[in-house]
């Protein structure tokens, strides 16, 4: 009889043991986290301290000081970083929300199955053969680095970010919504552009901002599509080109077509440099760099929760 | 009319105020849906064709390594050389480099991962999970620039090079494991280990946020199911959780992987870019991301920069199929527990 | 129904349950006899399933939970603080709503309760399993496809399944959660059967609300009803027959008789 076997059980004993087990190995779990968590701190509050020196507003408004000398900033950088996230914000955007759009009103057709496979595959794509990829297809054609490389290289690591949140965002609109504004009549793009995608917009700014988060960190594929440029001023060329009279395309133009220097491009090359002053420099570009895209992530992140639970 | 201001406030087009060829071109377009449902398909494509336009893209640019070299290119039993000055080009050591540092880089992630997976699905107070949620996804936020900052200037010395040393002293006596553990760790602790070390703190909160998701994605009633059966929480979390997401769990790792090997900044800070060497993980090395990103703008012969693309393409098949993998895996659990 | 002399095996004194600050149930005092088979009825909300899962301390792992009053097994609280939850469970054990096995196979479904506490021998095992697979009468019809999986099997017998672990950790009460709600007719009167069989080593405490099927499976009928303030509460609890013939509360009667809930 099975009465019989359990009974010779031990159970007291049994149930020590195993409510030492449990003990132990929940306590371990917590223990994986806090130590996973050492670095991040480690991390912030070096950076912290440790760039927090050199935050002036001298380093922001100043272009770099030649090699060996102390002072300059990284306005170069700045500046580089914000026309290379702007391009990318407009090559990639509205692509992105047209193909989320694509995945929410045809949810389980062969397209949409292979552009989600295909966004995963993208997302999962190295950043640095990205930009093997915009070196050899823009690079290559035009003879010469540029922010318009940058700033391709960059859409394409933001389109999956961009288009996972879109979708997840428009899903989240009550059908009853596109429905009512349907049977009114209005055409189906007219409904996605003026009542899908406003009710949708805040979830959607949040997922942009991921993106824009994501290419602002991103060093890699800029290594030979940007390449880098000390010298890069968009005040100064649009002052030339007021100087010489220039159209507003053809500064818009050298804008673009300059090779252009990032924030994370700056802080590889100045932390691997000989010149204690620029390692010194790149502590302080790792914190604004940091701050940047560490802030976005959390307001993306707390804007995200926030409207979920207001659907749910 | 009254109907026609209707229809104007609500944005429907008055065609009856048209030609007769607007009206029918109106129609034609169904009032711009055509055009609409065409630029939808379009964008969806693109992201389509991208994918396959890169793959196709770097085959073409790396044809003349392909080549000249052949599978000798990639393989392990070939002669190691990689010299710009004789145009001779071998890939295997920084194949190498990639998976030695990927391989224990998730060994020793995968159990912070599933612990803080476990932690922060099944135990977490309700009140603690949404920060502790944030600081997991800001790990993986920092850029990877900082990581190899911080990695060279204090991670390295304080933490890399005594681990490194003991290993020496321990392992490195080990007469069969002195080829991959033996030598000296560099006093800057420049390394294929602190390459490893930096890799398994940058893809944990990858592995640990899919395998929570893969955690949080099984029924209530298998929780239940197991507490009635008198089983402890760690029991039900071992016994049943776990087994019912492993698939899923697997996958996160492949994912994880696949970060890891792709994974370039922080590891050329760190790794001391060389294409010498040997096997052993206290010496410098290279990974097929760092010597692309050490060498490539600098590669002004065709053939170095054919190769370098070449190894790009390596790379790029290897973690399309490793995500693939994972992706399938993730799918299969999440589909596996809505079914059931 | 005439039983033989009867024994008290669980008590509730008073049992409310809260979740955050919602009442659940209030003030529910029932008396549970040893080898008889309750049946709990009422209109849906009304706090049976709340009242169920308090008997072995399931409700325990919904956040916010909060118990007041006493629930009496054998006369010792299982909320007293040096009750083990893991024993209480042990010897009170649970079948619910919908049939939830585990995606293992049929044999180590039944398997993991016993291997829990610490029998690993393969024989020992298979007796276990095979008794209690007859014990849920569902041994006849598994018995060549032990090692295949729990979730390939029919609704009804996945139900059986779920019995059949119960039992093989030998509990002294099985609760059932409105077991058969998910099933088919057929199914349904198996389950209705295995349960009189069942009453003979087992105490059961069993949610319906099928009125039919608590007048032909349970020995004493506990009606609970919604109050005002949303919390549950017992109108009336008897033995099964004078429930359904002769009622002494009027609501019990229009609930019977269906005039409302």
């Amino acid at each position: 009889m099975a009465q019989d076997i359990f009974s010779q059980v031990n159970l007291q004993r049994v149930y020590r043991r195993r409510r030492l087990t449990n003990k132990i190995m929940l306590g371990l779990t917590g223990l994986m986290l806090v130590l996973a968590l050492i670095p991040l701190i480690w991390i912030i509050v070096y950076v912290l301290i440790k760039g927090g020196r050199h935050i002036n507003l001298d380093f922001f408004i100043h272009l770099p000081q030649p090699m060996g000398t102390t002072g300059g900033g990284i306005l170069h950088a700045i500046e580089g970083s914000l026309v290379m996230v702007v391009l990318a914000s407009v090559f990639s955007i509205p692509p992105a929300l047209l193909a989320a759009f694509y995945l929410t009103t045809h949810e389980s057709t062969p397209l949409a199955s292979a552009i989600r496979f295909s966004t995963d595959l993208l997302a999962g794509v190295p950043s640095i053969t990205v930009g093997l990829f915009g070196y050899a297809v823009i690079v290559l054609a035009q003879k010469h680095y540029s922010a318009l490389a940058g700033g391709v290289v960059l859409a394409i690591i933001m389109l999956p970010v961009v288009i996972r949140s879109a979708e997840e965002m428009l899903k989240l609109v009550p059908p009853d919504l596109r429905a009512g504004s349907l049977a009114l009549g209005a055409p189906e793009w007219k409904t996605a552009i003026k009542v899908v995608l406003p009710a949708a917009a805040e979830g959607i700014i949040t997922g942009i901002m991921l993106g824009v988060a994501r290419a602002t960190g991103e060093t890699a594929p800029l290594l030979f599509t940007a390449l880098g440029n000390d010298n890069y001023e968009i005040g100064k060329m649009i002052k030339q080109g007021i100087e010489h009279n220039q159209s507003i395309f053809d500064v818009l133009g050298r804008i673009f077509e300059q090779p252009a220097d990032a924030l994370p491009l700056t802080l590889w090359k100045y932390a691997q440099q000989p010149y204690p002053e620029r390692v010194e420099q790149s502590w302080a570009v790792a914190l604004v760099l940091m701050l940047f895209v560490l802030s976005l992530n959390i307001l993306a992140r707390v804007w995200i929760a926030r409207r979920r639970s207001a659907l749910q | 009319m009254a109907i026609n201001e209707m229809k104007k406030t609500i944005g429907i087009s008055t065609t009856k105020e048209r030609f007769p060829y607007q009206k029918k071109l109106a129609t034609w377009l169904q009032h711009g849906d055509r055009i609409w449902s065409l630029l939808l398909w379009l964008s969806g494509l693109l992201v389509v064709i991208l994918v396959a336009w890169i793959g196709w893209r770097l085959w073409i640019e790396s044809a003349p390594s392909r080549a000249e070299f052949g599978w000798e290119f990639i393989s392990p039993w070939a002669k190691a050389s990689w010299n710009p000055a004789l145009d001779k080009f071998q890939a295997w050591p920084s194949i190498y480099g990639s998976i030695v540092t990927s391989v224990i880089a998730i060994f020793l992630a995968v159990p912070f991962s599933v612990g803080i997976a476990i932690f922060l699905a099944e135990l977490s107070p309700p009140n603690l999970r949404a920060p502790l949620n944030y600081m997991v996804e800001m790990l993986a936020a920092i850029p990877s620039v900082v990581y190899g900052l911080w990695g060279i200037y204090v991670f390295l010395p304080l933490v890399v090079v005594p681990i490194g040393q003991s290993i020496e002293a321990t392992l490195g006596q080990i007469p069969g494991l002195a080829i991959v553990a033996g030598g000296h760790i560099p006093v800057s602790g420049l390394s294929r280990l602190a390459a490893a070390l930096i890799l398994t703190i940058m893809i944990t909160p990858t592995i640990a946020a899919v395998s929570r998701d893969v955690l949080l994605a099984i029924p209530n009633s298998q929780r239940e199911a197991s507490a009635a059966l008198g089983a402890t929480q760690w029991e039900t979390i071992w016994k049943v959780l776990i087994p019912n997401g492993l698939s899923g769990i697997l996958g996160a790792v492949i994912l994880g992987f696949g970060r890891a090997i792709g994974e370039t900044m922080a590891v050329t800070m760190v790794i001391g870019n060389t294409t010498g060497g040997g096997y052993s993980i206290l010496k410098p090395g290279y990974t097929m991301a760092s010597i692309i990103a050490n060498e490539f703008a600098e590669a002004v012969d065709a053939l170095h920069t054919s190769a370098l693309i070449e190894i790009g393409i390596v790379l790029f098949f290897l973690t399309l199929i490793l995500n693939a993998i994972a992706r399938w895996l993730v799918w299969r659990v999440k589909k596996q527990v809505m079914g059931n | 129904m005439q039983t033989q002399t009867l024994t008290r095996k669980i008590e509730t004194e008073n049992l409310s349950v809260f979740y955050g600050s919602f009442k659940a149930i209030s003030d529910v005092s029932v008396e549970i006899y040893e080898n008889n088979v309750t049946a709990l009825i009422g209109p849906s909300g009304c706090g049976k399933s709340t009242f169920l899962r308090s008997l072995n301390r399931l409700n325990d792992l919904v956040p916010k939970t909060a118990v007041a009053g006493k629930v009496l097994l054998d006369d010792t609280d299982i909320y007293a603080p040096s009750q083990d939850v893991v024993d209480i469970r042990r010897r009170v054990g649970i079948v619910f709503q919908r049939p939830n096995p585990f995606p293992m196979s049929i044999f180590d479904n039944v398997a993991y309760g016993p291997r829990l506490y610490g029998i690993k021998k393969k024989s020992v095992l298979a007796e276990i399993v095979e008794e209690s697979l007859r014990g849920a009468a569902l041994w006849d019809e598994v018995k060549d496809k032990l090692d295949k999986s729990g979730l390939a099997l029919s609704g009804g017998q996945q139900q059986r399944l779920c019995i059949a672990r119960t039992i093989a950790i030998e509990p002294e009460v099985i609760l059932m959660d409105e077991p058969a709600s998910a099933l088919d007719p057929i199914a349904t009167l198996r389950i209705e059967e295995l349960i009189r069989k069942l009453r003979e080593r087992f105490t059961i405490v069993i949610v319906t609300h099928n009125m039919q099927q608590a007048a032909r499976v349970s020995d004493y009928t506990a009606f609970f009803n919604m109050g005002d303030d949303r919390a549950g509460y017992l109108v009336e609890f008897d033995e099964t027959d004078r429930i359904f013939t002769n009622p002494q509360q009027k609501l019990t009667e229009e609930y019977i008789t269906g005039r409302f809930g």
